[in-house]
């Protein structure tokens, strides 16, 4: 059913030789692709199928596998009234990808959230400050090898979970 | 003169502490300062149905003219040193107000960017422990405030060289 | 050779109209704002993190205290994020009580708005209004959840419980009086001329920097962009009842207004629908390895008191996979991205936040503008700093 699906039909044109993987869960696209054309892809997907609106861009951090990050963009056409997800494989030794804020600039704070939480650099991004955490805190906390209490504190034990 | 006079020409003798306490304590003047859920409850307290202006407790905006100061909400380690300045710029006597389990004790937010409770930095007098606190519970911990302030002994007097200040166990 | 300097002016993160611990760096030519550097995360609270750490049911909490003006919305979307990812079907009953309930919300979400907004220009009388309307919300919430603000009403597969009785009656009081209130508040403002002054034209953003920028919701709405995802992407059962998306005109402050307040009278219609179709049935769907046994088989038998010590200690297993799923939130698209690898625990919690998007587009809207208009901005903004930040 995935494959009916209008954006899929045209990246498997376009794109072919990016694509790793199509998925459909839930009634939901998902498109796993390389990262090194994300930009092309993303333009391609904003400029000729009108998804006009980037509504977020975060990652997920598979720790022990490799590609390690998976960035994940969640983009809507308002026209169409459709979703479509693209995730661009990153893998540990080199975290970084080109930023999208050129085409969708609200990828400008959500880019930064994700260089501030996971740690992954955005080629080309006009301010890639921290913007939740403070300037000089180190690591990364959303990445799974970052304890949930810091990494300065005995992690309390009378919990069940 | 249309203003009446009950007392007459009597003269009404107090202690310094209890004249100093009853202003003190009749006039609270938190500092708007809300940092998460708590601030809305602390809003709502201070708006049309619970009303705090009846017990003489009128927000401030700034820090420079406030004695009280309500943590309503969660601390974080990037807020912490925010609120330190602020309380260094409250003039003295002040009084701080824990609101709720996160400024109580970090409440359910055990994690690695916030402040597992305001008492690891200031010193708070009264802990109001809700998730968030009811109005009526903001509203009986202020009252709590008032009665530790009622129970003050030479605070005024030490300040301007009439001995020691006694502080109380409770 | 006079020589252009500007000035640098703190604002916040103590400031009694940011709205929380929000922090702007305004650079001034004069009292022209040149540039705007915001600055967050001063309640960041690790809500994603948290939740990989805690089950599917010990989440929801913690959804609660992200948009605090507008709780059940945040659970809303969070449980049906978790429900597709499920496969679960709720009942019919449970889905009309979550719409009155999300719509019960919007209202007292916008109130808070306007409250704040109206303060923040100098409207005192709005304010004291509206958080007198609010507390009537507020019972309501109570009555239902045990709670004012952090409700937790919901459950994965339905409600935690049945309305309470007597229900019915409240919200339709509520339907009855609200109208006569935002006359009221129409009659304060719509037409004040300090209001109109200090509105209109004020924070400006075109349809098509709006939809670049990100922003959702009423402020989308107020550019005239005809997006409302109850309508578009219903989710709920909100296609089962009739109501109106109003969008704006000129983009203003004074539209964002004005959109809201047709939104709240909106959504008095939505609840009136939905009040009307409600039946009679259960609350909770039949999935036994989801849902909570009912009370009085827990107090009653060890089978019921096994189950349920089951599910809350340890939780729920949710099949390998991922989901987005988004609802119309008072502020804007509220989106969680799930992502489960078949334990009991999310393996990611993505919130997407609308005030966080909307935000980031201050500078946009405020650039050029005179420095006491900023307090406008981020009032028709209606943004909420434990959500930005979560």
């Amino acid at each position: 059913m995935a494959d009916n699906n209008r954006a899929v039909i045209k990246l498997k044109e376009r794109f072919a030789a990016d694509i790793v993987d199509v998925k459909e869960f839930r009634g939901e696209v998902t498109v796993t692709v390389k990262k090194e054309n994300i930009v092309a892809i993303c333009n391609y997907l904003k400029a000729e199928l009108a998804y006009n609106l980037l509504t977020d861009v975060t990652a997920v951090d598979y720790l022990g596998q490799e590609p390690r990050f998976l960035v994940v963009y969640n983009m809507y056409s308002i026209a169409n009234k459709d979703r479509l997800r693209v995730k661009a494989q990153v893998c540990e030794s080199a975290p970084e990808i080109d930023s999208v804020v050129g085409l969708w600039s609200s990828a400008d704070w959500l880019e930064r959230e994700v260089v501030d939480l996971f740690g992954i650099t955005f080629k080309n991004h006009p301010d890639l400050r921290r913007i939740l955490m403070t300037e000089d805190w180190v690591g990364y906390p959303l990445r799974k090898d970052y304890p949930l209490q810091g990494p300065d504190r005995e992690p309390y034990k009378g919990r069940l979970s | 003169m249309g203003v009446d006079n009950p007392l007459g020409d009597n003269i009404i003798t107090a202690s310094l502490d209890g004249l100093v306490n009853w202003a003190r304590k009749s006039s609270i003047w938190p500092m708007t300062f809300g940092l998460a859920c708590c601030a809305i409850e602390m809003m709502a307290t201070g708006a049309s149905t619970h009303d705090l202006d009846r017990f003489g407790i009128i927000f401030r905006a700034s820090p420079r003219q406030s004695d009280c100061i309500i943590i309503a909400g969660t601390v974080t380690k990037k807020m912490l040193p925010v609120i330190k300045t602020v309380y260094e710029q409250m003039p003295e006597p002040k009084w701080v107000v824990a609101m709720g389990a996160c400024a109580c004790s970090g409440g359910i937010f055990d994690t690695y960017s916030v402040v597992q409770g305001i008492d690891e930095a200031l010193p708070v007098d009264v802990y109001i422990p809700g998730c968030p606190p009811r109005p009526e519970a903001l509203l009986y911990g202020l009252i709590k405030l008032q009665e530790k302030i009622g129970r003050e002994r030479n605070s005024f007097g030490s300040t301007i060289g009439l001995g020691e200040r006694f502080d109380s166990a409770a | 050779m006079a020589q252009k300097e500007t000035m640098t002016v703190n604002m916040g993160p103590q400031h009694p109209s940011t709205h929380g611990v929000l922090r702007l760096i305004i650079e001034l030519d004069g009292e022209i704002i040149e540039k705007i550097t915001p600055h967050i995360g001063y309640l960041h609270r690790g809500i994603e993190k948290l939740s990989e750490h805690r089950t599917y049911h010990q989440t929801l909490p913690l959804t609660d205290r992200m948009d605090y003006l507008a709780p059940m919305s945040n659970n809303l979307g969070y449980v049906l994020a978790v429900e597709k990812l499920l496969g679960l079907e709720v009942p019919e009953r449970a889905q009309t009580v979550r719409v009155i309930t999300a719509e019960l919300t919007r209202l007292k979400s916008h109130l808070v708005w306007l409250a704040c907004h109206a303060l923040d220009i100098g409207a005192m009388t709005v304010f004291l209004y509206c958080f007198r309307e609010r507390e009537k919300v507020m019972s309501i919430y109570e009555k239902l959840s045990g709670a004012r603000m952090t409700s937790n009403y919901y459950r994965v597969g339905g409600l935690s419980a049945d309305v309470y009785a007597g229900f019915e009656k409240d919200v339709q009081e509520i339907l009855d009086t609200f109208p006569a209130h935002f006359d009221t508040y129409e009659g304060l403002l719509t037409k004040n001329t300090i209001w109109l002054q200090r509105t209109i034209g004020n924070g400006v953003i075109s349809a098509e920097d709006a939809i670049d920028a990100g922003i959702t919701g009423p402020a989308l709405r107020g550019s005239g962009v005809d997006w409302d995802l109850r309508r578009d992407n219903p989710y709920s059962g909100y296609d089962k009842y009739d109501f109106k998306v109003p969008v704006g005109e000129k983009c203003d402050t004074y539209d964002r207004y004005k959109v809201r307040l047709v939104e709240m009278r909106e959504a008095v219609k939505i609840i009136d629908q939905a009040l009307k179709s409600l039946k009679p049935g259960p609350v909770l769907a039949a999935e036994p390895q989801v849902c909570y046994p009912p009370k009085e088989n827990v107090y009653n038998s060890i089978e019921g008191l096994i189950h349920h010590f089951k599910l809350a200690s340890e939780g729920f297993a949710v099949p390998e996979g991922e989901v987005y799923q988004s609802v119309e939130a008072p502020k804007g698209e509220l989106g969680y991205y799930i992502v489960s690898d078949g334990s009991t625990k999310p393996y990611r919690m993505r919130v997407r936040p609308p005030s966080f998007v909307n935000l980031s587009a201050i500078e946009r809207m405020a650039k050029g503008a005179m420095i006491a208009d900023l307090v406008a901005v981020i009032g028709t903004l209606d943004i909420v700093l434990g959500e930005i930040d979560r």
